[in-house]
């Protein structure tokens, strides 16, 4: 690692106050910074440790939902009653990710921040539009077996890695952010951007931004709902195709839907038009194939990824089914 | 290599202040001053000579240098030492009680659950965590949380065979508690 210094936080306004110069980056679990700092994708010239911030619990809010503090571990997070049993698809997620020691390390706001897993992001040797703007592209014309099949622009056709945010985009969480200029909270649809011409940026989260928690509304469609994550191999490996699907079921009948995809592009993948596909149809594995192909009309594969149009499809309608059938909530 | 740009700051910066840091290791009291980039492994092996923990990987991928702090088990390679200033660490090395090993070495031993041994003390302080943490009964639990822990060797079978017979172990031992 390249030489930085290093300060301990002592409070969220510290902490914002202190991102403030230039080259500063917050250190929460490290899982992710420290590791892009060894490979030198990211150099900070300062660390700022949040990790010890009380922002780690986890509380009903008054509107029935819950809020998830962005410096609660992914473990006590998946592991929490509250969450196993209000949001079951939201504590399958977080523990298809990762392995159990960098699920007690990495925080819920880490981890919506992680960079993507792109080897040529990771190969300094290699051009790349994410890591060095303007470089270039090494995965378009390179090896792309895990990339961008939605949403990907002529610049980069990265995905965005994250199980946990797969789920959250489902179940529509809000994320809270304290700044220089002052709070303000983000819908989960609007907080992950597309590549354009800036795959640079991830998200729309500025300089100085601290996440201090993320909120989950009431319906956590606990009865009706899973994650599937399709990957190379059966644990500790990164989402190939995931799928976060909620349903609420009035019988055989879909009343509500939600449905997103994981692996496929820079931020999880939601489509109204699919999740209306679904509504007030009959939970029927043709009914299913129908939402996949409205959720990937645009799909485009790459040399190495086209398979991923057709996993997805296949994993949306096997989420979809098994989500119809589950009752109650039961321990993943 | 690295295409160095000349807005890098060389790597041969003079390095800020060392940083004061202490850590219960084992049960003893240490303080170190460290460069603030030394990662709780390199704290472990390097300065304070407890190389029972080892370094596969360096980036979270193998679980080689899983330890515990204050009880729960990370990957010591992705963390830094800075970083867990003030905590109790638990190492291989300290697993034992006097000269009596602790029932997942000797369960280890029993089962043969290792060839070349390099993953063998992330297996085990791993599996301490796995048997605190309450999560796994079955088999397929075993090896679904013990996932962050790979073995070259392909030792798994038995690994999973000893952490149950620990983990059989600890609980009796636990219920034959006054
Ligand atoms: C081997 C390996 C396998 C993995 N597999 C998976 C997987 O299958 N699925 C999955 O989802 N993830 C996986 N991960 C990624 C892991 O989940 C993330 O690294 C982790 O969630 C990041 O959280 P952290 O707290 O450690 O973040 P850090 O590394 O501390 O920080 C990451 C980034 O977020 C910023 N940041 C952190 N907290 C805040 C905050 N509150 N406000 C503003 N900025 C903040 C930091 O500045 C940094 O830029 C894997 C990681 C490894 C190493
Ligand atoms: S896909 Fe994106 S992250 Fe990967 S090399 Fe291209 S620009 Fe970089
Ligand atoms: S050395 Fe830490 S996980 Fe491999
Ligand atoms: S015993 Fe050799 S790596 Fe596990």
């Amino acid at each position: 690692m390249r030489s930085f210094t290093y300060a301990r936080a002592d409070s969220a306004a510290d902490a914002v106050g202190r991102a403030g110069a230039s080259g500063t980056a917050f250190v929460a679990g490290g899982t992710n910074l420290l590791d892009l700092m060894k490979a030198d994708v990211v150099h900070p010239e300062r660390l700022v440790d949040i990790s010890r911030l009380p922002l780690d619990r986890i509380e009903d809010t008054a509107e029935g939902g819950l809020r998830l503090g962005a410096l609660a571990r992914n473990a006590d997070t998946a592991y929490d009653e509250r969450v196993q049993t209000r949001y079951p698809m939201l504590s399958k997620a977080i523990l298809a990710g990762a392995s159990a020691q960098l699920r007690n390390m990495a925080t819920n706001g880490g981890n919506l921040l992680q960079r993507t897993r792109c080897y040529y992001f990771y190969d300094t040797a290699t051009p790349c539009n994410k890591r060095e703007p303007g470089s270039g592209c090494g995965a378009i014309g390179g090896v792309n077996r895990i990339h961008a099949i939605l949403g990907a622009s002529d610049q980069c056709i990265a995905v965005h890695p994250s199980d946990l945010c797969v789920a959250l985009a489902a179940l529509e969480a809000v994320v809270q952010v304290t700044g220089p200029e002052g709070e303000r909270s983000i819908p989960f649809a609007e907080f992950h951007r597309l590549p354009g011409d800036r795959p640079e940026i991830d998200t729309v989260l500025r300089p100085g931004d601290l996440i201090t928690a993320i909120d989950l509304p009431a319906k956590g469609f606990a009865e009706h709902s899973t994650y599937l994550k399709i990957r190379d191999r059966a644990s500790y490996a990164f989402a190939l195709v995931s799928v976060a699907a909620g349903l609420e079921m009035d019988g055989g009948t879909v009343r509500d839907a939600r449905l997103a995809l994981g692996g496929v592009a820079h931020k999880p993948w939601r489509d109204p038009e699919a999740e209306a596909a679904l509504i007030g149809k009959p939970a029927t594995p043709d009914q299913f194939r129908g939402a996949a192909r409205v959720l990937l009309r645009d799909a485009k594969g790459h040399e190495h990824n086209s398979f991923k149009i057709e996993l997805a499809e296949r994993a949306i309608v096997r989420a979809l089914t098994e989500a119809a059938e589950r009752k109650g909530a039961p321990r993943p | 290599m690295a295409q160095l740009k000349a807005s890098l700051r060389p790597a041969t910066a003079p390095p800020p202040e060392p940083i004061p840091v202490t850590l219960t290791v084992n049960g003893v009291e240490r303080t170190l001053h460290l460069a603030p980039w030394t990662t709780l492994l390199d704290a472990l092996r390097l300065h304070l000579d407890l190389t029972g923990t080892k370094k596969g990987c360096d980036h979270g991928q193998c679980g080689a240098c899983t330890v515990l702090v204050d009880g729960r088990r990370i990957n010591s390679c992705l963390t830094l030492a800075a970083m867990q200033d003030g905590r109790k660490v638990t190492t291989i090395e300290g697993l034992t009680t006097g000269d009596a090993l602790h029932p997942l070495q000797e369960a280890f031993i029993e089962h043969d659950a290792f060839q070349c041994g390099y993953c063998t003390p992330g297996q085990i302080c791993s599996a301490a965590g796995l048997i605190a943490e309450g999560k796994a009964s079955t088999d397929d639990e075993i090896r679904e949380l013990m996932s962050g822990n790979l073995c070259r060797c392909g030792a798994y079978p038995n690994i999973v065979a000893a952490i149950r017979q620990a983990m059989a172990a600890v609980a009796t031992k636990a219920e034959g508690a006054p």
